[in-house]
């Protein structure tokens, strides 16, 4: 913190005169970082998505867990977990992982390797799942809102007849065809029938954004529509893309949760966070954790996806300032004494100088 | 009703008010040690730049501050204390004894309700009577604020009415509970100039019959001169100078008041040829024959020596019987914005376009650069033939011609940096790159007084002038033959508005580029212009050099509109207001 009696120190590093150029993206970068929650949200995240890579091992590579998500062991302490959290002088019994860290199905396969492998592809549906929407509502969704017209009328109501038909039954359908040659491919698919809400956000901000003046501008400067529609309109879209993007991907989590759990997701034997729990729906009463496993990085990938999506849109607003009033009261107060203290701002006023 | 009022005690009394906003981290002031008083029927004018803080502290008499906010010292209503009365007692205080009118009456009336339900409300809460009786009273109201039609305003929702009526509706609803003090926060200024006058008119005489006081909240001199007993000027949060009206016009003593007062633009002077607009009012008001003939002849020798001059000059610009028409769309029909308009703009001239909002003057200043096709008629700008609107000629008219925008926040693209923002015709027409560029950048901002270390800045850590510098910057980076310049300072402060002139006026000078000026402002059109175009309705009225125009309208439009610019001079802007009023009670019969 620089020196609280003088607002004008905190202008200036916001505003440093001779600062040079700073690109786009590092600026937007710098601002990310400094969104603690989001930061710390991403790293989560990407440790929680590489800690199950490791675990269980990518294709081929087997990781340093021991067992593998197919392998069939012998029931240990009724398939319970054995892990153990509790330190011994808490009075429990120390803090160990076990043969079965989360357990054991009904026939025997480790839980901990399943649901590590559950958490892969669910994660990989999710990104995969994320883009395709994204890309294909963005650009659906700015041509019509850009052309407008027919053009956007065209769009419009084939975006209609996407939206109609209810996201399961295409869900089902869909899962049905291609659950079967894995995660990536349903993500694929399922991406061409996600894409709806995210082409709609898109057009509405480019009908509003295209009669800003800016725009003209840049058609007076000679600009493409091309250049137009990628470098002038969208990047001021970007906030919504993103947000929306991010719900897409928590949603798509519980889509593939949702069509795995019907069945029609990722088949046996290969393992997600959804058909997880799917197959185990009849032994909730006498095998809870078979739920409580996968139901804790369901909702933690969600939530923390949400968490980084909120950080990225803060960072592309140029105009975002946090505020505390609490803290800002726990502060002295430190102005009106000095009286120099808005000199910086008035760059436009009266110089007689100038005149 | 109304709360009692002694003579001798202030109804506004406001001591060592300080207001500040957190930002950052940091608490900046607003407003700091602010003390002023507002006696019974009295006009406070609070002036000041935007940003200093006058909206600032008069929100704060009402506690409508965002949360980020504080503010300290002692508010005394009438003598009472409020800066700490309860929640409950603020909002019978809101409406009731202070009301506030706002400076964009669109949005401050609620479009989903009729304005009499709007006023109803505002009766019902404070008075509690019945829903006929206030009904009544609503109408009463209305017809105070000189409606033409009260019922009908009535029962009108606020889209149904002009932009003046609406800021009438809202008026006899801040008016509804007697309020002994009324807050009007820019009341004039997303009007027109002719509907402002109007506007001025009401508040003066509502002043009278009411005897509420008012404290005036405006950056604009002639607002002030018009209506205000005793001003206070405000720079950077602090009250710089009070002072009665008069004492401040004909005598400022604070450096700031003084530069402020020099940076209006006054109607009728440049360059020592001081034009009487009141007294070419005046005259045209009296339509004596015998003057009228005078006119016309001295009038038929000025225009063909200025036609000689001009004519050697090759055209620019020209419009031939042109029109312009929105298409239909939907049940709305066509809309004519241009119907038949004869223009043209010789090389290195400067033509003011003059009209008021809704006239068609953006219209045809964007259909001059390809903006928008035009329906009939002939358009040919910087020698090429556009009516056919080919976008071939476009793409190729666009590498000589440049735009400035009303706007300068919507003009530059939020998410550029200035520096690529300018560069962006260069690096589009010229396909111009790297160090070229970057030379050529910092040239242009060298030409528009902005330091060269902006270029890497977004618009929004800019201020609004300096936008507008950008703005300017960018449209002549092609060195173009024809600047459209579409209300250029119409959204910035009035010092801000004589420097971005005073820039706009040396680069017109120094790059001879032909420009068409279009703007509401008469005063600011007379700085810069050789010929003013006076429009009305989509169609020209009147065109002649600024002299003709200023000095002898013969039309009466042109008449009503310079009459109903304020000058900036209390004596002189009465001597003014009488004159409007002969001209109206004359086009009245």
């Amino acid at each position: 913190m620089t020196n609280a009696n003088d607002p004008i120190v905190s202008l200036e590093a916001v505003l440093p005169a001779n600062k040079p150029p700073e690109s786009q993206g590092r600026l937007i970068f710098r601002r990310f970082l400094s969104n603690k929650v989001a930061v710390a949200a991403l790293i989560l995240a990407f440790l929680i998505v590489l800690f199950s890579i490791s675990a269980v091992g990518l294709g081929p590579i087997h990781g340093w867990w021991k067992y593998g998500y197919t392998d069939l062991n012998p029931q240990e302490n009724g398939g319970s977990p054995t892990l153990s959290l509790v330190p011994e002088w808490l009075g429990g019994k120390g803090i160990f992982l076990g043969n079965h860290p989360f357990g054991q199905n009904r026939i025997g396969k480790d839980y901990f390797a399943m649901t590590m492998r559950g958490i892969q592809n669910s994660s990989l549906v999710m990104v995969v799942l994320g883009l395709i929407a994204t890309l294909i509502g963005v650009v659906v969704g700015s041509i019509a809102g850009y052309y407008r017209g027919k053009t956007d009328a065209i769009l419009m109501r084939i975006t209609d007849v996407f939206i109609v038909i209810p996201a399961l039954v295409i869900g089902s359908v869909v899962g049905h065809a291609f659950g079967g040659f894995g995660a990536a491919t349903l993500a694929v698919m399922l991406g061409f029938f996600t894409w709806m809400g995210i082409a709609r956000l898109v057009r509405g901000e480019f009908l509003s954004l295209r009669e800003r003046e800016f725009v003209e501008a840049a058609r007076v400067a000679g600009a493409s529509d091309a250049r137009i529609i990628f470098r002038h309109i969208l990047p001021n879209a970007l906030g919504v893309v993103i947000v929306s993007a991010t719900l897409i991907m928590a949603s798509a989590i519980l889509l593939e949760t949702v069509l795995s759990y019907l069945g029609f997701g990722i088949r046996v034997p290969d393992v997600s966070l959804g058909n997880l729990i799917g197959e185990n729906q009849s032994a909730f009463l006498t095998r809870p954790w078979l739920f409580w496993w996968p139901a804790l990085f369901i909702v933690s990938l969600a939530l923390l996806v949400n968490f980084v999506g909120d950080g990225l849109r803060d960072a592309f607003d140029p105009r975002h300032r946090r505020f505390s009033l609490r803290r800002m009261q726990e502060e002295r107060p430190s102005l009106a004494e000095n009286e120099n203290v808005r000199a910086g701002d008035n760059g436009d006023l009266m110089d007689p100088q100038k005149k | 009703m109304t709360v009692a009022t002694d003579q001798s005690t202030p109804v506004l009394e406001v001591s060592d008010l300080n207001v500040d906003f957190g930002v950052g981290n940091q608490w900046v002031p607003a407003a700091r040690h602010m003390s002023y008083r507002i006696m019974p029927g009295e006009v406070l004018a609070l002036v000041g730049e935007s940003g200093s803080g006058k909206s600032a502290s008069s929100m704060a008499l009402l506690d409508l501050l965002p949360t980020n906010s504080r503010i300290s010292g002692s508010i005394k209503l009438n003598g009472r204390e409020i800066t700490n009365v309860r929640a409950q007692e603020m909002r019978r205080i809101r409406g009731g004894e202070i009301a506030v009118i706002f400076q964009e009456p669109m949005t401050a009336l609620n479009p989903v309700y009729t304005i009499g339900a709007q006023i109803i409300e505002t009766l019902r809460v404070h008075y509690g009577i019945a829903p006929s009786e206030a009904k009544k009273r609503a109408i009463e109201l209305l017809g105070m604020v000189e409606l033409p039609d009260p019922l009908k305003a009535f029962n009108s929702y606020p889209h149904q009415l002009s932009g003046g009526q609406r800021q009438r509706a809202m008026i006899a609803q801040s008016i509804s509970c007697d309020p002994i003090l009324l807050i009007a926060d820019e009341p004039t200024t997303a009007l027109d100039v002719t509907v402002q006058a109007e506007i001025l008119d009401l508040l003066r005489s509502l002043r009278d019959r009411l005897n509420s006081s008012i404290l005036l909240i405006t950056h604009d001199m002639g607002v002030v001169a018009d209506l205000a007993d005793h001003i206070a000027v405000m720079k950077n949060g602090v009250i710089v100078e009070t002072g009665t009206s008069l004492e401040i016009f004909s005598n400022p003593r604070h450096p700031y008041t003084q530069a402020l007062l020099a940076a209006v633009p006054h109607i009728g002077q440049r360059e020592g040829a001081e034009i009487d607009t009141t007294a070419a009012i005046a005259i045209a008001g009296d339509e004596s024959p015998n003057s009228d003939h005078i006119r016309v002849t001295e009038r038929s020798a000025e225009q063909s020596r200025i036609a000689e001059t001009l004519d050697n000059r090759p055209v620019v610009l020209d419009f031939d019987d042109v029109v312009i028409e929105y298409p239909k769309h939907g049940r709305v029909p066509a809309f004519r914005a241009v119907d038949h308009v004869n223009l043209r703009v010789h090389a290195g001239e400067v033509v003011g376009l003059v009209g008021e909002s809704g006239s068609g003057k953006t219209t045809l200043g964007r259909a001059a650069i390809g903006l928008l096709p035009i329906t009939e008629g002939t358009l040919t700008a910087a020698g090429q033939d556009i009516s056919r609107s080919n976008p071939n000629d476009i793409r190729a008219l666009h590498k000589k011609v440049g735009i400035v925008f009303q706007d300068p926040a919507s003009s530059l693209n939020p998410r550029m940096p200035i520096g690529e923002s300018i560069g962006e015709p260069l690096l589009l027409a010229k396909k111009m790159k790297g160090q070229a560029l970057f030379t050529e950048v910092e040239r242009l901002l060298d030409s528009v007084e902005l330091p060269r270390a902006y270029r890497g800045r977004f618009p929004h850590e800019l201020s609004g002038g300096q936008k507008q510098r950008v703005g300017i910057a960018r449209a002549i980076a092609l060195k173009p033959l024809l600047l459209i310049a579409d209300e250029p300072t119409s959204a910035l402060d009035v010092s801000v508005q004589a420097r971005v002139l005073d820039l706009l006026q040396n680069l017109q000078a120094e790059m001879q580029f032909a420009c068409l000026f279009i703007t509401h402002d008469l005063a600011v059109i007379d700085v810069l212009a050789n010929r003013i175009a006076v429009m009305h309705r989509g169609k020209l009225i009147e065109v002649g050099t600024r002299d003709q125009i200023l000095r002898s309208p013969v039309e009466a439009y042109t008449q009503r509109l310079l009459a109903a610019v304020p000058l900036p001079d209390p004596t002189l802007q009465r001597e003014r207001r009488e004159a409007r009023r002969e001209l109206l009670r004359a086009a009245g019969e």
